[in-house]
C-alpha cells in the first residue's frame, strides 16, 4: 500500500509539475464563470446577449469563421429564429447553370459571413492591424475568458509618461500596453430584450461568455460525459483493488 | 491449460503453431519475483498507453488533413463536427503527456532498483532506443495541428540540426524538404508520426523478449533462485496490473474531460504564421529538461550535443555505475545521489519553462553540469568507494519469515519450506 501511494503521488507529482509549469501567469481579475468547474455549464441567456453583442459590436471587424448558423441553436435559439437571423444575412453562391456567380439569403448550413473579403482588406481598413478571427480566441490566450474579459474593460486613458503611436489606446492588461483595438463597448452600446443593463462589464462578460461557447462548443457533454466515466472508473477500481486483495491473501508478501 | 490443450482444434493449431504453450509461459505461468512494488506497475502502463495512442491516432488520421492550408482547420472540423472528435483529440493529446508520465516513472524506477546492470544491459538500451523514438514521434505530432507553437517549436528544433559540422545544411534541408518549415515539412511529419509507432512497437516486442530471458528485477536487486522467490504473473501480476490501469485511467480520465487543455499552450489554437513568433516558445513539458540543457551551453553545437547527449548517455549507465548491489535499498549513498538527480532533473524543467534571463541562465548552468556530473562523476565514484549494506540470502527470506502459506499455482507443489 505505501508503495501504492508513493507511485500514486510520483504520478500526480509529474503531471502537477507538467501542469504547474503550463499555467498562464495571472494579473488581471478572475471572474466566476458558470461554465467553470465539474459541473460547469453555459448560461443560456449570457451566449445569447453575448451573441447580440458581437452581432452588434464585434463583428464589424472580427469574423468568427468555425461559427455556422447550425451551431446557434445550441445557445438557446429555436431554429425558426436562426434561420430569421440568417436570412438578414446576404451570402455569394455558385456557381449556377451558367456559370455565374450569385447572392442569396444565408441558410443554416452557411458560416457566419466574415467582415472583410481577406487579411489585406482586413488591414487596410483597420488601420494597417489584423482583427483576428474570434472562433479560437478563448482558448488562444495565456489566461483565456479571465484575460478577454479584462482586456474589454481595461481601457483608460494612457499615463502622463506614455506616447501612444497614432491609432493606438492604451489598454491596462494588454501586452505592452498599446492595442490597436480601439476601445469597441460604451455602456448601453448594445440594448439587451431581456432587459439586463448594458454596462460595460456586464457586456464584456456576455460576450466572452459567447466566445467561450465559440472556442469549446461541447464543453457541457464533455463535462456531463467526464462525471460519468470518472464515476464508472471509480467503482472498478476500488472492485480491481479488492480482487487484488483477495488474490494476495492466498501468499506471504 | 492442461485441459484447454486437449481441445481438438487447440491441439491442431498448437501442433503447428505452439502459440497457446507461449502464451502460457509468457504471461500465465511467467515466474514474476513475489516482492514487485507498486513501482513496476509502469512498464504495463506504459505499453497500454503506446496502444491506446496508436488506437486513438489511426481514427484521428480519417478525419485529419496533412496540408499546410488545411491542417488546422481539419483539427477544429475534428473538435466540433466529428462525432466524439473532440474525445479522440483531447485523449490524443493528453495521452501523450500520459504516456511520458509512466516512461519517466518507469525509467526512474530503472535507475533506482539498478535494473540497467547485468544482465539486463541490453534490455535498459532498448528502453533508451524506445524513449528516443518517442521523442522524435511526440515532437512531430504536436507539429501536425499546424498552430503557432507547432510552427515555431518546428522551426526551432529543426534548426538546432543546422548546428552539426558538414552535414547539418544537408540534414536540415531533408528534414524541412525544403529551406524552411512548410507544407512539404508537415507532409514528411504526418508520414513520420504515423510510422514510427509502429516502429516503437517492433522495439517493444524485443524489450519483451529480451525481458523474459532473465525476468524481472526487483526492489531488492537480488536474482530468483528458486520456485519460492517467484509467483506465477497471472493472477497476481494480471490483477496487480489492472488495478494500476484504474488509476492510471482516472488521471487520464481527469485530464481528458475537466482540464483538455492544461498541458497545452494557448498559443497553438492561433493557426500557423511564419511571419509573427511568438514571445516565447517553448516546446512540450516532457522536453523541458532537455530544453534547459540546450539552452544552458552558450555554443551552438555544444548545446545540441549537450542536449542529445542527456539522453544518450543513459546508453552508457550500465557501465558508468560499476557497483555490483543493484538496488538502492543497499546503497546509502547512492539513494542520496539518486534523488538528488531526480531533484536536479525537476529544477532543469522549471528553468526550461522560464525564459533564459536573470538567475535562470546561472540556475541551469549548475543543474545541467550537475546531470553531467551524476552519471560522469558521482556513479563511477560511488561504484568505487560506496560502502553497501549486506543482501539478504533471497527474495524469499525477508518476504517468507518462518516459512508461509505456499502460492497456489504450478511452482508450489515443488515448493520448499525456507
Amino acid at each position: 500500500m505505501r508503495g501504492l501511494m508513493g507511485a500514486a503521488a510520483a504520478a500526480i507529482v509529474f503531471v502537477g509539475f507538467a501542469g504547474s509549469v503550463t499555467a498562464a501567469e495571472g494579473g488581471y481579475p478572475k471572474q466566476n464563470w458558470s461554465f467553470d468547474g465539474v459541473f460547469g455549464s453555459f448560461d443560456r441567456a449570457a451566449l445569447q446577449r453575448g451573441f447580440q453583442v458581437y452581432q452588434e459590436v464585434c463583428a464589424g471587424c472580427h469574423g468568427i469563421k468555425y461559427i455556422a448558423f447550425r451551431n446557434l441553436t445550441e445557445i438557446g435559439l429555436s431554429e425558426d429564429q436562426v434561420k430569421a437571423i440568417a436570412a438578414e444575412y446576404e451570402v455569394e453562391d455558385g456557381p449556377d447553370d451558367e456559370g455565374e456567380m450569385f447572392e442569396r439569403p444565408a441558410i443554416l448550413s452557411d458560416i457566419i459571413p466574415l467582415p472583410f473579403a481577406n487579411d489585406n482588406a482586413a488591414r487596410a481598413s483597420n488601420n494597417g492591424a489584423l482583427p483576428p478571427d474570434l472562433s479560437l480566441m478563448a482558448k488562444a490566450r495565456p489566461g483565456g475568458p479571465d484575460y478577454l474579459h479584462a482586456l474589454l474593460i481595461g481601457y483608460e486613458d494612457e499615463p502622463d509618461d506614455v506616447t501612444l503611436n497614432e491609432g493606438m489606446s492604451y489598454n491596462r492588461y494588454f501586452s505592452g500596453n498599446q492595442i490597436a483595438m480601439p476601445p469597441p463597448l460604451d455602456d448601453d452600446a448594445v440594448e439587451y430584450s431581456d432587459g439586463t443593463a448594458a454596462t460595460v462589464d456586464q457586456m464584456s462578460s456576455d460576450v466572452v461568455h459567447f466566445m467561450m461557447w465559440a472556442a469549446e462548443p461541447k464543453l457541457e457533454v464533455r463535462k456531463r460525459m467526464g462525471i460519468k466515466v470518472m464515476l464508472f472508473l471509480l467503482v472498478l477500481t476500488a472492485l480491481l483493488y479488492a480482487s487484488k486483495r483477495k488474490i494476495w491473501a492466498r501468499v506471504d508478501h | 491449460m492442461d485441459k484447454f490443450l486437449q481441445i481438438p482444434i487447440v491441439q491442431w493449431i498448437e501442433y503447428r503453431l505452439p502459440i497457446f504453450s507461449f502464451m502460457n509461459e509468457s504471461i500465465v505461468v511467467y515466474p514474476t519475483p513475489r516482492n514487485l512494488n507498486y513501482w513496476w506497475n509502469f512498464g504495463s502502463l506504459a505499453g497500454i498507453a503506446l496502444s491506446l495512442q496508436i488506437v486513438t491516432g489511426i481514427v484521428l488520421a480519417f478525419h485529419y488533413t496533412p496540408q499546410a492550408d488545411l491542417a488546422f482547420a481539419s483539427v477544429e472540423h475534428i473538435m466540433r463536427d466529428v462525432n466524439y472528435g473532440w474525445l479522440l483529440r483531447y485523449a490524443h493529446a493528453n495521452g501523450g503527456s500520459m504516456f511520458f508520465t509512466v516512461v519517466f516513472i518507469h525509467l526512474f524506477r530503472g535507475m533506482y532498483y539498478g535494473s540497467y546492470k547485468a544482465p539486463r544491459e541490453i534490455l535498459w538500451m532498448l528502453g533508451v532506443v524506445i524513449l528516443l523514438m518517442m521523442m522524435a514521434t511526440a515532437f512531430m505530432g504536436y507539429v501536425l495541428p499546424w498552430g503557432q507553437m507547432s510552427y515555431w517549436g518546428a522551426t526551432v528544433i529543426t534548426n538546432m540540426f543546422t548546428a552539426f559540422p558538414l552535414v547539418g545544411d544537408w540534414l536540415t534541408t531533408l528534414l524541412w524538404g525544403g529551406f524552411v518549415v512548410d507544407n512539404p515539412t508537415l507532409n514528411r511529419f504526418f508520414s513520420l508520426h504515423y510510422l514510427m509507432p509502429f516502429m516503437i512497437v517492433g522495439v517493444v516486442v524485443v524489450h519483451l523478449w529480451a525481458l523474459h530471458v532473465h525476468k524481472s528485477n526487483n526492489p531488492l536487486g537480488i536474482d530468483m533462485k528458486g520456485p519460492q522467490d517467484s509467483l506465477p504473473f497471472h493472477p497476481y501480476y494480471t490483477i496487480k496490473d489492472m488495478f494500476g490501469l484504474g488509476v492510471f485511467l482516472l488521471v487520464f480520465a481527469w485530464l481528458i474531460f475537466f482540464a483538455p487543455n492544461l498541458l497545452g499552450e494557448a498559443d497553438n489554437y492561433i493557426p500557423a504564421n511564419p511571419l509573427v513568433t511568438p514571445p516565447h516558445i517553448v516546446p512540450e513539458w516532457y522536453f523541458l529538461p532537455f530544453y534547459a540543457i540546450l539552452r544552458a551551453i552558450p555554443d551552438k553545437l555544444l548545446g545540441v550535443v549537450g542536449m542529445f547527449g542527456a539522453t544518450l548517455i543513459l546508453f552508457a549507465l550500465p557501465w558508468l555505475d560499476t557497483c555490483k548491489v543493484r538496488s538502492a535499498r543497499f546503497r546509502p549513498f547512492f539513494k542520496m545521489a539518486f534523488w538528488l538527480f531526480v531533484v536536479d532533473v525537476f529544477v532543469l524543467g522549471w528553468v526550461g519553462k522560464n525564459p533564459p534571463e536573470g538567475m535562470f541562465i546561472l540556475i541551469g548552468r549548475i543543474a545541467s553540469i550537475y546531470y553531467f556530473a551524476h552519471f560522469l562523476v558521482i556513479l563511477p565514484l560511488l561504484g568505487k568507494f560506496e560502502p553497501t549494506r549486506p543482501l539478504p540470502e533471497s527474495i524469499g527470506t525477508p518476504v517468507l519469515k518462518g516459512g508461509g502459506e505456499m502460492p497456489s499455482g504450478a511452482a508450489a507443489a515443488k515448493m520448499e519450506k525456507s
